[in-house]
């Protein structure tokens, strides 16, 4: 018996019928999705339509108010947690901590309820840790500096350094490069493509920019309104009108219809061997 | 506009105001003491001499002690004593204000109640419950100043970006710890500051509570000999009161720069 190596077919996290209403304003009405381990999701819509709500949803920052989200088969946590990491647009890291503190801060969180500190032998393993996550950001230069003393980009890096450390399941990113200039949009292209690639983590990342949307990840989502009453704007609320595999996915399937065949094949020759 | 001055500059333009008027001070002295010798309104500056050394470094006679530094300890402790109390208060219901909505449904219309309570209209009642003692002169202070800290440090912590929080709570913060690793250190600068920003507050209550009962004290010291003119006492408390006043706040702020390097120009940049 094979099974494909990297990909459960069973969805990993699951929004069955979700509404999200505010008073009498529908913001996302009949949501339906299911998203398998391991994928990229890109996220892209109007203005207002809806995104981050989906992913404070995804975050169980605030819960639906119909329908039900499962990850792994479990209804989420109604709260924020060490599962689902997250990178705002701005603000994500602590200007009162150097960008070392940043990324040793949820490790200390994690092993010590107390004081939310770690020492001694501990810290400096707590710190090796996060040394080789900063690096694989490309900050190592800076693991003294302040958020303040940093650019744009650096702070996001930071921002992911800091979500990563945690190994979290599912990486929740709200246009995290919006504020960022072009040339350095594109280095942070590639990091995020390469951290998802070794981590596995599975990602949403909402993005105003539909080039980035096609650009990067394995799957697009557009959110949009699929009834408009131009009366009441509020009445109706938007879904998901498209859900296109994009060229990471392809290239992922083609990757593992390639190790099928060879495996298939090796089988084979054992077989007549 | 664009022009700065040399930092030496600098300083002799700030100075300049200061020796304008001393020198106003000397003409107007001079011009009275000629009419009457015995004037007791602007003092020379060779009695104001004497007076000082006698003040800050002769013995009493009677109780052996050195009258301003005697006087300066007493009052140094009241005013240290109110705002330590009124920080730490400030601190704690300011931070728990902030942060937890329960707690801020219950706290706020109090605070914001008390805060509005004239302080020197409940002195007599402090008076009455503590006594004439060092009890009423500290609480005056606190009631005086912690109100302003506690609403200050609450909207400081309130102001604080939700990302942040939320993302605490991504790293597995619970709410304590979210008080102690990202609100509180956050908000000791600002902590700072608002004592810094009440110490102008504090020194007049502990001032109008030295004047009314008391013993000791600077407050006391001036309204006592004020009944004799004694202006060649007044002054030099005056002046030396506001020099504390002015090393307070220096210290303070030197404080907020070596402890919170991060904390740039009295705001956090992002
Ligand atoms: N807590 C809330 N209470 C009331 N209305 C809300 C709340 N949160 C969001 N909304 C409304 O929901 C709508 C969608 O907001 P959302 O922030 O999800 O949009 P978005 O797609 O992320 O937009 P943008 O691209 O501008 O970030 C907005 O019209 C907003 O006013
Ligand atoms: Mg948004």
């Amino acid at each position: 018996m094979k099974t494909s190596p990297h990909r459960t077919n069973e969805s990993y996290i699951q929004a069955n019928n979700v509404w999200q209403e505010y008073n009498s304003h529908v913001v996302l009405e009949r949501l339906n999705l299911q998203v398998k381990a391991g994928e990229f999701c890109t996220i892209v819509g109007t203005s207002g339509c809806g995104k981050t709500t989906f992913l404070r949803l995804l975050l169980g920052a605030e819960a639906p108010s119909r329908g039900q989200i499962l990850l792994d088969g479990e209804p989420l946590a109604a709260e924020p947690d060490e599962n689902r990491g997250i990178v705002f647009q701005r603000y994500s890291v602590f200007p009162h901590l150097t960008v070392l503190q940043n990324v040793v801060l949820g490790i200390e969180l994690e092993h010590s309820w107390l004081l939310g500190r770690l020492f001694g032998v501990a810290r400096r393993r707590a710190e090796d840790q996060a040394m080789a996550m900063i690096e694989k950001v490309g900050l190592a230069v800076a693991r003294d500096k302040y958020p303040h003393e940093l650019s744009g980009g650096m702070q996001q890096r930071l921002a992911i350094a800091q979500s990563l450390v945690k190994t979290p399941r599912v990486l929740l990113l709200d246009e995290p490069f919006g504020a960022l200039d072009p040339g350095i949009r594109a280095d942070m292209h590639n990091l995020i493509l390469q951290l998802w690639q070794e981590s596995g983590v599975t990602i949403f990342m909402i993005t105003h920019d539909i080039k980035e949307g096609f650009h990067l990840g394995s799957r697009l989502l557009v959110f949009d309104k699929l009834r408009y009453d131009k009366q009441a704007p509020e009445a109706y609320g938007a879904s998901i009108t498209y859900d296109l595999p994009l060229a990471a996915q392809r290239n992922g399937i083609l990757n593992e219809i390639n190790e099928s065949l060879a495996e298939t094949a090796q089988y084979q020759r054992q077989a007549v061997v | 506009m664009n022009q700065e001055p040399t930092p030496a500059l600098g300083v002799g333009l700030g100075l300049l105001p200061f020796i304008v008027l001393i020198v106003l001070y000397l003409y107007a002295s001079d011009l009275r003491l000629s009419e009457n010798p015995n004037d007791k309104l602007l003092p020379s500056f060779t009695s104001l001499g004497e007076s000082i050394h006698r003040l800050a470094f002769e013995e009493n006679k009677r109780t052996g002690l050195v009258l301003l530094w005697s006087d300066s300890a007493a009052s140094l402790i009241r005013l240290i004593t109110g705002i330590g109390i009124s920080a730490m208060l400030g601190l704690i219901v300011g931070v728990l204000n902030g942060i937890i909505p329960l707690v801020r449904a219950n706290l706020s219309p109090i605070v914001a109640v008390l805060s509005m309570v004239p302080p020197m209209a409940i002195l007599p009642i402090l008076f009455i419950i503590f006594g004439l003692g060092e009890v009423s002169k500290v609480a005056l202070i606190v009631i005086g100043i912690a109100p302003f800290i506690m609403r200050d440090l609450a909207q400081r912590v309130v102001e604080l970006p939700k990302e942040q929080l939320i993302k605490a709570q991504t790293l597995g913060a619970s709410t304590w710890l979210v008080i102690i690793r990202v609100v509180l250190p956050q908000v000791l600068p600002r902590l700072l500051d608002a004592v810094r920003l009440s110490l102008g507050t504090a020194w007049l209550f502990l001032i109008a509570a030295e004047a009314i009962a008391s013993t000791d004290g600077l407050g006391y010291r001036i309204f006592l000999v004020r009944r004799y003119l004694a202006m060649d006492v007044i002054l030099p408390y005056v002046a030396w009161i506001t020099l504390l006043a002015y090393i307070m706040d220096w210290s303070l702020r030197r404080l907020t720069q070596l402890c919170f390097p991060w904390f740039v120009g009295g705001a956090v940049k992002t």
